[in-house]
């Protein structure tokens, strides 16, 4: 039997803070949960639809006792479709490629460790801990190996960082918009707790020459995958992360130990670390002189384009997302930048001629996926819907047609512009170039 | 904790005299120090100068034997791609619509060429070539996009030199964006 809906609290009617239905951020905040709970949201395909016979007064799973302990959680059986997608591996090869996380179906900020991104360049190594080393040297007074177990006694941080490869969304730089989901367009981004020791203190301990302006990070992969940092980021914030939300890094995220530079392009962040040499220019490895170079529409190339631009999209909706029916939505999305906080994400239901402030999801910080969310009353007429990310350098997420103007379409790399998706009026959502 | 014993290291580094090894007294120090053995098996990387470049040669020709047997079924007869990357050819394509990047139109150094297969390749048997096949498969390559002549030898000296087509047409972004 429904429930009698119940209307918002007066003060907090429906106040508009943009054309075509964008409500007040505030308006869930203030009318509590219970508002919540009546108006509803929207649902993956059918699941939300509501069900001809009514629950049973004792399901069958309140009659007998449930499952023992497991030794290593897993996700709800229900919950099996939520997986990596778009997984794509060279022709011939298994692991050298890249696997997406479904964003569209994850809420919050932080990545599930099985659900983070991917991309290898000659597949994932089986490394035995106890046989791995890390190797300092070059420049240095004292090259210095270090085992694992000697890495896990030194002083740590922990930070909250995405991470994004600096491919991502790179389809969105073709001529027609591709029918994809978020998570299959844009999902080489995640966002993890990075746990292990300051990369500076290894330096200093070493004895860093200080006329060194570089260093060659390399893994321990079939690729030995290499990239030259500059010493200037590997003194500020670098981490030789050890741990991944709370565990040792997945096997696929560089076990035993790899680099983190936050909010630089991901490959830099080197897996399966195992040597640093410092240097005083760069090396010019093939991943930052052959790939990860972006080629401009002139023929000419950025070398070293390191942060991840101010970005966001709407997850929800989105592409097989479909709307349930006009009524009072809540517009869920991710925003990051890699030159620091976001400071603002606003969100149009018109097309991009107005504009509403969405609310940012405590806690905001400096190269994290930050979550935003805003109430929209769908009207159930067509809509374009989009979000617009601006950040604590005062860059502001371009357009499309701005980013392409700029820097052509066989840039491949770095693609940040605004997503559109389009609303037809059953509901359906799609990718869409306006 | 780590901020107080950064802080110490970075004032004991400063202050030098009568510090010698800050690091043994204020962080773990961990670390031990590295045999120069050690150290030469293990540092793989060439820059574009040519430094670390090891001993040995090779050629066109004998990089044309070595290509057919361990790089020709990934990147096709004579470097022209498929099922895998393409090596050769696409010069004068990159301000096009439909850009083709290769070892010939687009790698800015030679250097890399070598340090790359030296690391990576083949696919399937990464650090299976000598140093000589490595020499001998960078020279093959080169001379297929015409950069060197079919009889140049390749080895730590001449390899450095050659300057690749389209080396003057990177623009760095790092440590300043360009406008």
């Amino acid at each position: 039997m429904a429930r009698p809906k119940r209307s918002l609290p007066a003060p907090f009617a429906l106040e508009p803070a943009a054309k075509n239905g964008l409500l007040d951020r505030r308006i869930f905040l203030r009318s509590g949960l219970a508002a919540l709970g009546a108006v509803g949201g929207l649902a993956a395909g059918s699941a939300g639809l509501a069900r001809a016979a009514g629950p049973a007064e004792v399901p069958p799973w309140m009659q007998y006792p449930g499952a023992p302990f497991t030794a290593y959680g897993g996700p709800a059986k229900y919950e099996s479709r939520v997986t990596r997608t778009l997984i794509r591996s060279q022709p011939g090869t298994t692991g050298s490629g890249a696997s997406r996380t479904p964003l569209e179906m994850l809420e919050g900020t932080i990545t599930p460790s099985g659900l983070h991104f991917e991309r290898h360049h000659s597949g994932v190594p089986d490394i035995d801990p106890e046989q791995h080393r890390l190797l300092i040297h070059g420049m240095v007074k004292r090259p210095l190996i270090f085992s694992m177990d000697a890495l896990m006694r030194y002083p740590m941080l922990s930070r909250i960082h995405f991470m994004e490869c600096s491919g991502n969304s790179q389809l969105m730089y073709g001529p027609t918009p591709p029918a994809l989901r978020a998570g299959e367009l844009h999902g080489l981004v995640s966002c993890s707790e990075w746990t292990g020791v300051p990369l500076r203190l290894l330096l200093a301990e070493a004895g860093a020459d200080p006329a060194a302006s570089w260093l060659l990070a390399e893994g321990a992969d079939a690729a030995a995958m290499s990239r030259s940092v500059p010493m200037a980021k590997a003194k500020d914030d670098a981490l030789i992360a050890l741990f991944q939300n709370g565990e040792r890094l997945r096997p696929e995220n560089g076990y035993p130990v790899r680099l983190f530079l936050p909010g630089y392009e991901g490959n830099m962040s080197v897996k399966w670390l195992r040597r640093i040499k410092v240097t005083m220019t760069p090396t010019m490895t093939k991943d930052e002189t052959s790939r990860y170079t972006d080629l401009q529409a002139d023929g000419k190339s950025l070398m070293f384009t390191y942060p991840m631009g101010v970005k966001s999209l709407i997850t929800r909706p989105s592409p097989g997302l479909t709307m349930q029916g006009p009524g009072l939505y809540e517009v869920s999305g991710i925003a990051w930048s890699g030159s620091g906080t976001i400071t603002g994400v606003e969100v149009s239901a018109d097309g991009g001629q107005t504009w509403a402030e969405a609310a940012l999801s405590a806690p905001v910080l400096p190269r994290t996926l930050t979550r935003f969310r805003i109430p929209w009353k769908w009207n159930g007429a067509p809509a374009l819907v989009k979000s617009r990310a601006t950040d604590s350098a005062g860059e502001v997420q371009p357009t499309r047609d701005k980013l392409v103007a700029e820097h052509g379409t066989n840039v491949v790399f770095h693609y940040n512009a605004i997503q559109t998706w389009s609303i037809a009026g059953n509901g359906e959502v799609k990718n869409v170039y306006a | 904790m780590s901020t107080r014993n950064h802080l110490t290291v970075s004032l004991c580094v400063m202050a030098l005299a009568g510090c010698a090894s800050p690091a043994a007294t204020e962080t773990p120090n961990l670390g031990r120090v590295a045999t120069p053995a050690e150290v030469t098996g293990w540092d793989v990387s060439i820059p574009p100068d040519g430094t670390g470049l090891p001993l040995g040669r090779g050629t066109s020709a004998q990089g044309a034997v070595v290509y057919e047997q361990k790089c020709q079924n990934c990147h096709g007869e004579k470097g022209a791609g498929q099922p895998n990357d393409r090596l050769v050819g696409g010069h004068g394509t990159l301000a096009s619509k439909t850009p083709v990047r290769t070892v010939g139109s687009y790698w800015p150094y030679a250097t890399t060429v070598f340090d790359y297969v030296r690391r990576a390749m083949p696919y399937t048997q990464a650090h299976s070539l000598s140093d000589d096949e490595v020499y001998a498969v960078t020279a093959y390559l080169l001379h297929l996009n015409g950069i060197i002549g079919e009889a140049d030898v390749m080895d730590a000296q001449t390899l450095p030199k050659v300057k690749m087509p389209n080396r003057d047409n990177f623009i760095l972004a790092y440590p300043a964006r360009p406008k």
